[in-house]
């Protein structure tokens, strides 16, 4: 009782910026343009503002794009992932120098955004926005799910740099020690993305190890074929056996024949409903 | 109409080529006409000009046809690619092989008509004059197909280092480093403004060696290290603790001539791909060394790297491509100083890279 009190009457934020100028600088300029809000925490990598955005439950996250650890979208996104559901979802706004890619994608997807060098008069405008929210938050306290997440479908699914005209794979040549091993696509069941590598599970129960990042192989992946199910596992649609919810509302994949099961990320669960 | 549907196949910047050389041919035909018609006053078939100007004109206007025009109409049989629409060798030979004598028949046909007699009859009573008027029609054909093909190869040369210089400054004036370091520039006047002013008079500096460095081919390793010493400066701005770096210049190499900013793009994907990327605090070293006669120049950093970046392949040879700045070193070393240069990539223990780059000292 007494932490719903609190969490109604102060507005808190995080800010995620590399730049520790630049952090100091947002600080400084929300503390005058809102002085009631109050920044909880300033961390400078997606990791640290994963956690610290779980741990201390803000109302608001200003995250950089261009970030150590995880970039900006990645951060939001895994949030989504985690954050529990009972709980209000932040409000988020992108802090960019320069990202023609994304910003596009923001004004498509309603999302707010702040250039940087970040400019009073701009941040103003985004902090009557984020007032008005506040007050609608009173006698709004759910989360529109739905919302939330499809505009972080629209974002995460922004190619970074110019779109690349690729040709469809077929082939992945994926390293095997010393030797290329080639891996036909039309037998991969799953690639699954680990650290650095991208791991490819074959019908056969084969496994492969790949060097280019999954979102670049995502591109080049029919997506009538290939289903995306979480930020890091690509599966083959028809391989897909059941899909079965647990206790917790969380989904997860049974593939044909195979021993594992896969998580589906809330940022993915849309796909599977029953007809 | 008809004039219409025939362009409508044309790549659209390939129009105003295409009858650039048309006219060409056209300004070259009335000296061929004079030529052949003062030829014709002594071989037996004396005749007015205005006959070799239609001669003239129909011939070569044909074979432009069957040359040039056709590699258009035709470019999917003769494989011709953009951007020239030349077709590798043999089918190139094929097309001149056939178009030329062709052009040369039809153009033919069409002065007989003109003049009515066939100029087929000199064969009879002048074969010699008739086989060096033939020959000097193909050489003349020749001569221009020739001179369309080194024309283009030169324009396409052109383009080639205009787009590379352009390349280079696009992945130096990095928009997001440049607003990212503005931001930065600003918080501190705000707040710090006795260290603003130097700040700001790197980038200064920064901008003036980066906007000229195309022009300028080469400076001292001291301009080089100063340079250095801007870019990252401001870098340090911006990551704070993040960065830290060391430059090494001993002061008997202050004087030796580089090739302008050859070590800025190594710093760059130092910053870029190795430690902007790295969640932990990262170290920069540049050096400068003499081993007998080499100069060797190294950057070595303390980032992401844990094997060496692969080839670069066409889909990601962008400016902001982890192999482009390396490459782009690679080929300015290549062509000046060529097999006498090398540049060597090794991994660093436990993470970052190093690049050594090392060429025959200049005597100062």
């Amino acid at each position: 009782m007494a932490d719903d009190t609190h969490m109604n009457t102060t507005p808190c934020a995080l800010i995620a910026e590399d730049e520790p100028l630049l952090a100091l600088a947002l600080h400084n300029e929300l503390a005058q343009l809102w002085p009631e809000l109050r920044i909880v925490a300033s961390v400078s990598d997606g990791l640290q503002a994963v956690q610290s955005a779980l741990t201390l439950q803000p109302d608001f996250l200003f995250f950089d794009i261009r970030m150590p650890g995880l970039d900006g979208l990645q951060a939001a996104a895994e949030l989504a992932d985690t954050w529990p559901e009972a709980q209000k979802f932040p409000m988020l706004v992108f802090v960019t120098a320069h990202d023609e890619y994304a910003l596009q994608a923001f004004e498509a997807q309603a999302v707010d955004y702040v250039l940087k060098p970040v400019r009073s008069d701009r941040l103003a405008q985004t902090v009557t926005r984020l007032q008005q929210h506040w007050q609608r938050r009173l006698v709004q306290p759910a989360t529109e799910w739905d919302l939330v997440l499809q505009q972080l479908r629209g974002l995460l699914h922004l190619p970074t740099t110019a779109p690349a005209t690729h040709a469809p794979l077929t082939l992945l040549q994926a390293s095997h020690g010393t030797q290329l091993r080639m891996v036909p696509v039309d037998d991969v069941l799953w690639l699954e993305a680990a650290d650095k590598y991208v791991r490819v599970f074959t019908h056969d129960g084969g496994e492969a190890l790949l060097r280019t990042p999954l979102k670049e192989l995502l591109q080049r992946l029919d997506p009538a074929v290939f289903w995306q199910i979480h930020r890091g596992t690509v599966v083959r649609a028809s391989a897909i056996e059941a899909v079965t919810r647990d206790a917790l509302g969380k989904l997860s994949l049974r593939l044909k024949g195979q021993p594992v099961s896969l998580g589906v990320s809330r940022l993915f669960a849309h796909q599977f409903k029953a007809m | 109409m008809t004039a219409h549907r025939l362009f409508a196949g044309l790549p659209a910047h390939q129009c105003k080529p295409l009858l650039q050389r048309l006219l060409i041919v056209w300004a070259a035909a009335p000296l061929i006409a004079v030529a052949t018609w003062i030829a014709h006053q002594s071989d037996g078939m004396p005749h007015p000009f205005d006959v070799s100007l239609v001669y003239a004109y129909a011939i070569s206007t044909f074979i432009w046809m069957f040359t040039d025009l056709s590699r258009f109409v035709f470019k999917k049989a003769l494989q011709a690619q953009p951007p020239h629409y030349w077709p590798p060798a043999w089918r190139a030979s094929l097309m001149l092989a056939i178009g030329i004598p062709l052009g040369y028949v039809l153009g033919t046909l069409v002065g007989d008509a003109y003049a009515g007699w066939s100029i087929w009859d000199l064969w009879h009573f002048n074969p010699l004059r008739f086989a060096s008027m033939l020959v000097t029609s193909v050489a003349i054909s020749a001569a221009f197909v020739t001179f369309f093909h080194q024309r283009a190869k030169a324009q396409s040369l052109a383009r080639e280092i205009i787009q590379a210089q352009l390349m280079l400054l696009q992945s130096q004036l990095e928009p997001h480093m440049l607003f990212n370091t503005l931001a930065n520039l600003r918080t501190l006047v705000q707040n710090d403004p006795q260290r603003a002013l130097p700040m700001l008079d790197r980038l200064i500096d920064f901008l003036r060696a980066t906007l000229s460095g195309s022009r300028q081919a080469t400076q001292p390793l001291q301009q080089e290290f100063d340079r250095l010493a801007d870019y990252l400066n401001l870098m340090q701005l911006r990551m704070g603790t993040r960065l830290s770096f060391a430059l090494n210049l001993p002061d008997h190499l202050v004087t030796q001539a580089v090739p302008s900013l050859i070590l800025q793009p190594l710093v760059e994907n130092s910053i870029r791909h190795g430690l902007e990327p790295q969640v932990q605090a990262g170290h920069i070293e540049v050096s400068a060394l003499q081993m007998d006669d080499q100069l060797v120049l190294r950057v070595q950093d303390t980032g992401l790297c844990v094997q060496l970046p692969p080839p670069p392949t066409l889909a990601d040879n962008t400016p902001t491509s982890a192999s482009y700045g390396l490459q782009h070193v690679h080929q300015r070393l290549q062509t000046l100083y060529g097999d006498r240069a090398k540049m060597q990539l090794s991994v660093v223990q436990p993470h970052g890279l190093c690049v050594t780059l090392q060429w025959p000292m200049t005597p100062t």
